[in-house]
C-alpha cells in the first residue's frame, strides 16, 4: 500500500531579527507585515493548491503560469505574493543602504547615467503609483539591461519573463504604521539604510548565468 | 474607528486628493464642472484623464464619511428595508454579500450598495428600455478609485476598504473592519435618504425616455406626406406659462 505525500509551503523567516530594521522599520511592521499579511497569503496559496493543477509546482513557475499571459487564474494573487514578499524580505538588511560596489555599481552606472539617477528614478517610479503595488529594479532578459518599473497591486516582472533584483513593497500595510502617507520617506529610508548590495551582488551574479551583460565572448578563430 | 484613523484618513487622504485635484483642474474646462460630472467625464469610457483618481476619490471620500455616524448600526427601516428584503433575502444575506465582497476586493477599493436602475453593465450608458426587473439593489466592489458612478448606478453606501482606512486599527482583518463598520458605524438614515433619490432620479428619468419613444413612434405612424405637428409647448411658451401662473 502506497503513502500519498502531500507537502505545501512554508513560511520563510527573514534572514534577520524582527527588529533589525529599527528605527526605519519597525518591530511591529515586521511583524504584522510578515506575521500575518505575508502569512495570510502562505495560508490562502495552500488552500487554493490542496485543489489546484498547480500543486507541485515551484513557486517561480507557478507565477508565470498562473499569470496566464495577464488574465490571472485564481492562485496567481497568492502565489506572487508570497515569492514577492520572501523577495522583499531578502532585499533588506540591517545596517544597508549606502552605495553598491564593483560590477553591480558599474551596470548600475551604464544603464542609469548614474547612481544618483537610478535612485531618483527608482523613487518616481514608487511615488508614481496609485493604489497598492511593488516597485523593482530588474534586469530586462532582451535588452540585456536593468530598468525600474512600478507594478500594481501582486505582479512582479517575472510576469514578463524578467529577473528582478530589488522589490520594494508599496502596499499601504508595508508602511503606514511607520510613516502613514508619507510614502518618500519610506522609499528614501529604504534606500539609504535598508537595501542590502549583497542581495543585489548575489543576485546579479545568479542572472548572469542567464543573460550575458559583457561583450558577446567569440572565440576569434 | 479611532481618531488616529479618522485624522490621518481625512485630513491627509482625503484631502491631498482634493489638493492634487484643484492643482490639476485650475484653470481648464473642468474646474466649472460639478464634481460627480467630473468623475464621469474623467473616466472616459475606461480610459481614465490623469485627474480621475483624485475626482472619484474625492467624491468618495466625501459620500464614505456621511454614511457613518456615531452609534450607528442597528436596523435599517421602511422602504429601503422591503428592498433589501426583496433583493437579497433578508439583512444577513445583504452584510455576508458585502463581507465576500470586501474580501475578495485584491488590493484597494471600495464596497458599495448601489440602486440598479437599468440592465445595461459598462460604460457611461443609459438604459434606452428600463425593466421592472433592473430597479433592485446590489452590492459591487470597484478597485483602487472607481465608483459605481461610472456604470450609471446610484450608490447608496460606501465602504473604504483600502488599507489606510483600517489597518491602524484593524491590521490585516478586513473582515473584522467590515463587521464593526456593518454594526456600529453605518447610518442607515442616510442610506434610505439616498434611496429615495435614487428612485426619484431613475423614474424621472424613465418618464423622459418614455415620452421620447412615444414620439418617436407617433413619427413613425404618421402616413407619409402628412407632418406631424409637435403640439408640446416650447420651452419659450413654458416659461410664459410658469409666470401667468
Amino acid at each position: 500500500r502506497a503513502y500519498r505525500v502531500t507537502a505545501y509551503y512554508g513560511l520563510t523567516t527573514p534572514p534577520y531579527e524582527l527588529d533589525a530594521l529599527e528605527p526605519y522599520m519597525s518591530k511591529r511592521t515586521v511583524e504584522i507585515h510578515w506575521g500575518k499579511h505575508h502569512n495570510e497569503h502562505v495560508e490562502k496559496l495552500n488552500r487554493h493548491l490542496k485543489t489546484s493543477a498547480f500543486y507541485g509546482h515551484t513557486l517561480e513557475e507557478m507565477v508565470k503560469a498562473t499569470y496566464n499571459n495577464g488574465s490571472p487564474l485564481v492562485e496567481f494573487n497568492d502565489a506572487s505574493s508570497v515569492w514577492s514578499h520572501d523577495f522583499f524580505w531578502e532585499s533588506m538588511q540591517p545596517k544597508g543602504g549606502s552605495m553598491p560596489t564593483g560590477g553591480v555599481l558599474d551596470q548600475i552606472e551604464k544603464d542609469f547615467g548614474s547612481f544618483t539617477n537610478f535612485k531618483d528614478e527608482f523613487t518616481f517610479a514608487s511615488l508614481s503609483l496609485f493604489g497598492p503595488g511593488w516597485v523593482w529594479l530588474y534586469l530586462k532578459r532582451n535588452e540585456k539591461k536593468l530598468a525600474v518599473a512600478p507594478t500594481q497591486n501582486a505582479i512582479s516582472p517575472l510576469v514578463w519573463g524578467d529577473i528582478p533584483i530589488i522589490g520594494l513593497d508599496m502596499w499601504e500595510h508595508a508602511y503606514y504604521l511607520d510613516y502613514k502617507d508619507d510614502r518618500s520617506a519610506y522609499v528614501n529610508n529604504f534606500l539609504d539604510h535598508l537595501v542590502s548590495w549583497h542581495s543585489v551582488m548575489v543576485r546579479m551574479m545568479r542572472a548572469e548565468a542567464f543573460v550575458n551583460l559583457g561583450e558577446p565572448k567569440i572565440p576569434v578563430a | 474607528m479611532s481618531k488616529e484613523t479618522v485624522e490621518y484618513h481625512w485630513e491627509r487622504h482625503h484631502k491631498g486628493h482634493v489638493d492634487s485635484l484643484n492643482a490639476i483642474v485650475q484653470g481648464t474646462e473642468f474646474a466649472e464642472m460639478k464634481l460627480e460630472n467630473m468623475v464621469l467625464t474623467s473616466y472616459n469610457e475606461g480610459n481614465p484623464l490623469p485627474f480621475f483618481v483624485h475626482a472619484s476619490q474625492v467624491w468618495n471620500h466625501d459620500f464614505f464619511w456621511e454614511n457613518m455616524k456615531p452609534g450607528g448600526g442597528g436596523n435599517p427601516s421602511g422602504m429601503l428595508s422591503e428592498m433589501i428584503e426583496r433583493d437579497f433575502g433578508s439583512l444577513d444575506e445583504l452584510a455576508k454579500q458585502i463581507q465576500n465582497a470586501a474580501l475578495t476586493q485584491f488590493g484597494s477599493g471600495w464596497v458599495w450598495l448601489a440602486y440598479k436602475a437599468h440592465r445595461l453593465g459598462v460604460g457611461n450608458d443609459i438604459n434606452p428600455r428600463p425593466s421592472g426587473k433592473d430597479k433592485r439593489l446590489v452590492v459591487v466592489k470597484t478597485p483602487n478609485a472607481v465608483s459605481p458612478l461610472v456604470w450609471d448606478y446610484y450608490p447608496l453606501l460606501a465602504i473604504d476598504v483600502w488599507e489606510h482606512a483600517y489597518h491602524m486599527d484593524y491590521e490585516n482583518r478586513r473582515g473584522d473592519y467590515v463587521s464593526v463598520f456593518l454594526d456600529k458605524l453605518i447610518s442607515w438614515d442616510v442610506v434610505s435618504c439616498r434611496l429615495e433619490n435614487a428612485m426619484v432620479r431613475a423614474s424621472k428619468r424613465e418618464q423622459m425616455e418614455n415620452r421620447k419613444l412615444l414620439w418617436e413612434q407617433l413619427k413613425e405612424q404618421t402616413p407619409i406626406g402628412k407632418k406631424v405637428v409637435d403640439s408640446r409647448p416650447t420651452p419659450k411658451a413654458r416659461q410664459k406659462m410658469k409666470r401667468r401662473r
